[in-house]
């Protein structure tokens, strides 16, 4: 359905899409992960012929960007990072101007106006202004639009961005909903968020795309090597260095754990966090050991981060170059 | 079809805002106070010339009409930027202009409806100022003729700024600079007519050639010059060209 391949955005000092290859094929939904600036907007802009490429082609329907925009026009739905509403509009009004102007057939706008605003759930505020509207109805609104001429792709920059916790899920349910019927690519720096609404992956940094790859995979990689966070207090407080060394020696014969690293150890407790090997369950393990040394288990957990480990490993070069504030806001938000 | 989508849309817009009920309320104002004087004005010198004895009555379209219209000319320089100022600034401030570039729409028809949408809330501004010529013809009897074209004059001034404007608002995403830097061309447009009267060089009349107001010299008259004409069509079509070229480079640099 969609077809890129070498796609190339140069600016005068900077080059912020470089050489960007990938396909997406009907129905999928496909998460366009990466930190702020690394150049989700930019593809996307392309993808939708807001603006030219530079270099390498781009097909939508099987319709080039450059060569036949009007054609790709037609088919896509784009909803850029801030919903492009009027806010002095009605929603119905506005949806009528946008189900004329993306060139939906007269005789079909209102019951398909109806339609797109059942499957958003705006169809109650149908004759307010939008600018009156919360955030998270304006966002659907914006996904209203974008897909009021049926399209068979969906573009979606960030849509979960600036909503709170309840109406990120009321989005992504209604982004998994609309799966079926177009394929959609969706951006976004959340990982939890591509772990619940995509099927598959694609990691931008810097312009580059660093990963590729199916969600089953990356979960996989996610829960093949877990990761336990340990908390361990001797008995009468009995704290010492030795203590620590050998709670820790402990846990290293534990089978099935691949590596302990010492996290901190004062207060009179230890902390530890366990690496396994993959396709084991070491956490039983880990509690019986501790039990019968005749310690006390505090706190055992399992850590769960490796996606974001993953993503921070493949754009890590970020951290190292450039002192940018906006990776770790990414990082901490997600 | 597309064009008139996007016309109404902006029209809706403009009477949902207080800009055009603002404009009009101060076109409004401003040319009645301009018509009144005149005509007070007309009353005083007739009923000199009355008591000097002449046989022959002032001129009502020479006195009143074509002062009237003169000024309002003059208005029009003012009240264009309010109108124009918004019409891209604004799309490129709230993120809406995406919506726009991303629909299949052709440039043109884009900018043709919303120059269309200027142009129809300016013929309605000027509208108001129709109520005070029936005055003239409730109490006499002016020739309707010059003041037709004084009025094409008007509309194809207002056309050829409101080009301009459309222009100057795809510069920048800030609707106040739009309105203030298409004052400035408005304003330079009419005083570029003064350096006539410095002196008759070739220079100077190219010069004065290219200030809208001394193309309005001869409608305001009732006289219709294609030469005019053409001047004002010609300035229409390089505002809506520019603003084609304009459009096209947001997009290379967004």
């Amino acid at each position: 359905m969609i077809k890129v391949e070498g796609l190339t955005k140069r600016y005068a000092r900077n080059v912020a899409v470089d050489h960007i290859s990938f396909e997406v094929e009907k129905g999928q939904i496909v998460g366009f992960l990466g930190p702020n600036g690394a150049g989700k907007t930019t593809t996307m802009r392309m993808l939708t012929c807001f603006m030219p490429p530079t270099e390498g082609s781009a097909q939508v329907a099987g319709f080039d960007v450059t060569e036949n925009p009007m054609e790709v026009k037609r088919r896509i739905g784009y909803l850029p990072e801030t919903p492009p509403v009027y806010p002095e509009m009605e929603v119905i009004e506005y949806l009528d101007f946008v189900g004329r102007i993306k060139g939906v057939p007269k005789a079909s706008l209102n019951s398909r106006i109806d339609e797109v605003m059942q499957k958003c759930a705006i169809t109650d505020v149908r004759n307010k202004e939008i600018g009156k509207l919360s955030k998270g109805y304006r966002q659907r609104v914006g996904l209203a639009q974008a897909i009021v001429h049926n399209p068979d792709v969906l573009i979606l920059d960030e849509p979960t961005s600036g909503l709170d916790p309840h109406q990120i899920i009321e989005t992504r349910d209604l982004i998994k909903g609309l799966a079926g019927d177009h394929t959609i690519i969706l951006s976004t720096h959340i990982l939890p968020e591509v772990e619940a609404t995509c099927q598959r992956v694609m990691i931008i940094n810097r312009g580059k795309l660093v990963a590729t790859d199916t969600m089953e995979n990356l979960s996989s990689r996610l829960h093949g090597a877990e990761t336990v966070g340990v908390e361990v207090i001797p008995r009468d407080g009995a704290f010492s260095p030795e203590w620590v060394r050998s709670v820790r020696e402990k846990l290293e014969k534990v089978a099935g754990v691949s590596r302990v690293i010492g996290k901190d150890a004062k207060d009179g407790r230890a902390r530890f966090t366990v690496e396994s090997q993959t396709g084991t369950h070491v956490r039983p393990e880990l509690a019986r050991a501790v039990i019968e040394a005749g310690w006390q288990l505090n706190e055992l957990h399992g850590m769960g981060l490796s996606l974001e480990e993953i993503f921070l490993e493949l754009t890590a070069s970020n951290y190292e170059d450039t002192p940018e504030p906006a990776p770790q806001a990414a990082a901490e938000e997600a | 079809m597309n064009t008139f989508t996007i016309a109404r849309k902006e029209l809706s817009s403009y009477f949902r805002s207080p800009i055009a009920y603002g404009v009009m309320c101060f076109f409004a104002l401003i040319t009645g106070f301009f018509f009144y004087s005149a005509v007070r004005f007309f009353l005083q010198q007739s009923l000199q010339s009355t008591m000097m004895g002449q046989s022959v009555p002032l001129n009502v379209n020479e006195w009143v009409v074509r002062n009237v219209l003169s000024n309002m000319s003059v208005v029009g320089l003012f009240i264009i930027p309010m109108i124009t100022m918004r019409l891209f600034a604004e799309e490129k401030r709230t993120g809406t202009i995406e919506l726009l570039v991303t629909s299949p729409l052709r440039d043109f028809e884009i900018i043709l409806g919303k120059w269309l949408a200027a142009f129809i809330l300016y013929l309605a501004i000027l509208g108001i100022s129709v109520l005070n010529m029936l005055v003239l013809f409730a109490y006499g009897n002016p020739d309707w003729r010059p003041m037709a074209v004084g009025y094409l004059g008007l509309i194809l001034q207002g056309g050829c700024l409101l080009a301009i404007g459309t222009f100057i608002s795809t510069a920048t995403r800030n609707q106040i600079v739009a309105g203030v830097a298409t004052f400035g061309v408005c304003l330079l447009l009419w005083v570029l007519d003064w350096v006539s009267s410095f002196e008759s060089s070739k220079l100077f009349s190219v010069i004065s050639y290219l200030s809208v107001t001394s193309h309005f010299e001869s409608f305001a008259r009732g006289v219709l010059d294609t030469k005019d004409a053409i001047y004002y069509l010609s300035m229409i079509v390089f505002g809506l060209f520019m603003t084609a070229r304009s459009m096209e480079s947001i997009r290379w640099r967004a």
